[in-house]
């Protein structure tokens, strides 16, 4: 209970802390409109059968997807340029429950993505903003959000012993939005992408938003994309074990 | 002039080899390699999925628009680095001739930026298979040289711009964003809005992308000669409304006393 209180406080301080950012809570939210609306205007101009809502859809994931992954990269790694790494390392609590929260509230700015991407689509655009089953689609959001969290806490406790982590967290931006359906269908995609594409939450994710938004039947999905996102805390929290004790045994922990 | 010279010269590599000191092969290549690549992919199969043009077309417009990323945020790091680094002052203080100055720096610029462009368009050609014919190798060459120098004049406005602004990495991301979209590198410019597509005409890479396709459709350099005098023009107006920024803002920094502001 301790730990779920300690989890909610911290998501808060880190959610407020990133809303003040301008690159985070500015930047990252703007940038994927642009994606956003030069796939509107592509699917505008071209003759598929595949309609603006469903590139609606998918560019609002792409937008929650862009929030994780420009920043979590670095989660740690700005901890590292303020001078708390060591204090939160020293903190009585596990790690990876604190940096959970960081990346959960980098998640948490994507909902706002999706909603800013979906209203630009609307307003812009005049897609029609059709939400078939709301509390399924809301169900679908959170667990995309809580899997994109995870994700991010990986990425987060992976990348710390490199310098240059935020380039890794840039580097999964384009990959992830190629492979994991937003905008393109895995069908469309060689063969040998697709094994790549089921063991990343967002590809879930993005069916359980889409089947619950256009009537299908998203469940089986979001246990797929809830499932994958445990994985990943709980590979993150052995990664987070393993990391910090190398970064110990090594004096490393202040590496810039 | 030998002073002017060597302040663009030695003056401009010194400044990229000392701002970009930390520009590694583990962040030089994930940026500025590979990135691009997937851009092109991206777009390639979005296009596949639209139904709406070849992957030649994207892989074209996305090789030559990527040059942006370099050519923007470099320019950008002209201010941004040396003010991070407490050495704004001391350049602006210094008697050395603005235009080389400022000129000298944008010089490597460009040669990244085309490199970055070729570089993408080479590995990009060979993953979609696309065929460029060899004739075409050459004036594409020069186009990407040319789209590279038009987009560093942009990046000259930029800089300036980050005399004034704090976060000039969200500017040049919002730079990147309108001309990913206004171009043509992705939505051919018929199919854009009226007042997009005219806007598209002043800025970088419209034309020099719309030359590039027409040579890698066979045109030869002679054909598409008035595209690539408008994507000079563009990047020498905005060469020049960049400097002129750069020292209306230094005076305003000098006035104001918002020369470190950070």
């Amino acid at each position: 209970m301790s730990s779920l209180r300690f989890v909610i406080v911290s998501w808060k301080l880190q959610f407020k802390m990133i809303m003040r950012s301008p690159f985070d809570g500015f930047g990252n939210v703007l940038y994927p409109l642009f994606f956003a609306t030069t796939a509107f205007l592509v699917f505008r101009a071209g003759t598929s059968p595949r309609t603006l809502i469903y590139a609606s859809l998918g560019a609002a994931v792409m937008g929650m997807w862009s929030s994780v992954s420009t920043s979590a990269g670095s989660a740690m790694q700005r901890e590292r340029w303020w001078g708390t790494l060591e204090l939160l390392v020293a903190a009585p609590r596990h790690f990876s429950l604190i940096m959970f929260p960081a990346t959960l509230g980098l998640a948490t700015v994507g909902i706002y993505n999706l909603v800013a991407t979906l209203l630009w689509g609307h307003f812009v655009f005049g897609i029609p903003l059709i939400v078939e089953h709301p509390l399924l689609f809301g169900l679908s959001v959170v667990g995309t959000v809580l899997a994109f969290g995870g994700l991010g806490l990986l990425f987060a406790v992976s990348f710390v012993r490199f310098r240059a982590a935020w380039v890794l967290g840039n580097f999964f931006e384009y990959p992830v939005w190629l492979i994991c359906g937003f905008l393109v269908p895995l069908a469309l995609l060689p063969a040998w992408v697709r094994p790549f594409s089921w063991v990343l939450a967002p590809t879930w994710g993005m069916n359980a938003i889409r089947e619950s938004a256009l009537g299908g039947s998203p469940l089986a999905d979001l246990l797929v994309c809830l499932g994958l996102g445990a994985a990943y805390v709980a590979f993150g929290v052995l990664v987070t074990d393993r990391v910090l004790r190398d970064a110990r045994a090594r004096g490393s922990l202040s590496l810039t | 002039m030998i002073v002017a010279a060597r302040i663009f010269v030695i003056g401009g590599v010194t400044s990229f080899r000392g701002l970009w000191y930390w520009l590694t092969p583990w962040i030089y290549v994930p940026t500025m390699l590979i990135a691009p690549i997937f851009q092109i992919l991206l777009f390639a199969y979005i296009g596949r999925s639209a139904g709406l043009e070849s992957d030649k077309f994207y892989l074209i417009g996305n090789a030559l628009q990527y040059a942006s990323i370099p050519c923007l945020f470099a320019m950008a790091q002209m201010i941004g680095g040396e003010r991070y680094q407490n050495t704004l002052s001391a350049i602006l203080v210094s008697p050395a001739p603005r235009i080389p100055l400022f000129f000298g720096r944008s010089l490597p610029v460009v040669l990244n930026g085309a490199f970055v462009a070729a570089f993408s368009l080479c590995v990009g050609a060979l993953i979609l298979n696309v065929h460029l014919p060899a004739s075409s190798f050459a004036p594409l060459a020069l186009v990407i040289l040319v789209a590279a120098f038009s987009c560093t004049g942009l990046g000259l406005v930029n800089a300036a711009a980050s005399l004034r602004i704090r976060e000039n990495a969200v500017l040049s991301n919002v730079i990147f964003g309108f001309l990913l979209i206004f171009t043509g590198a992705n939505v051919p410019l018929d199919d854009l809005p009226d007042w997009m597509s005219t806007a598209a005409q002043g800025m970088p890479f419209t034309h020099a992308i719309e030359a590039a396709r027409l040579l890698a459709d066979g045109a030869s350099l002679a054909d598409v000669r008035g595209l690539i005098g408008a994507e000079l023009l563009v990047g020498a107006i905005y060469g020049i409304a960049g400097y002129a920024l750069l020292r209306w803002f230094e005076i305003l920094s000098r006035r104001n006393a918002s020369l470190e502001r950070s």
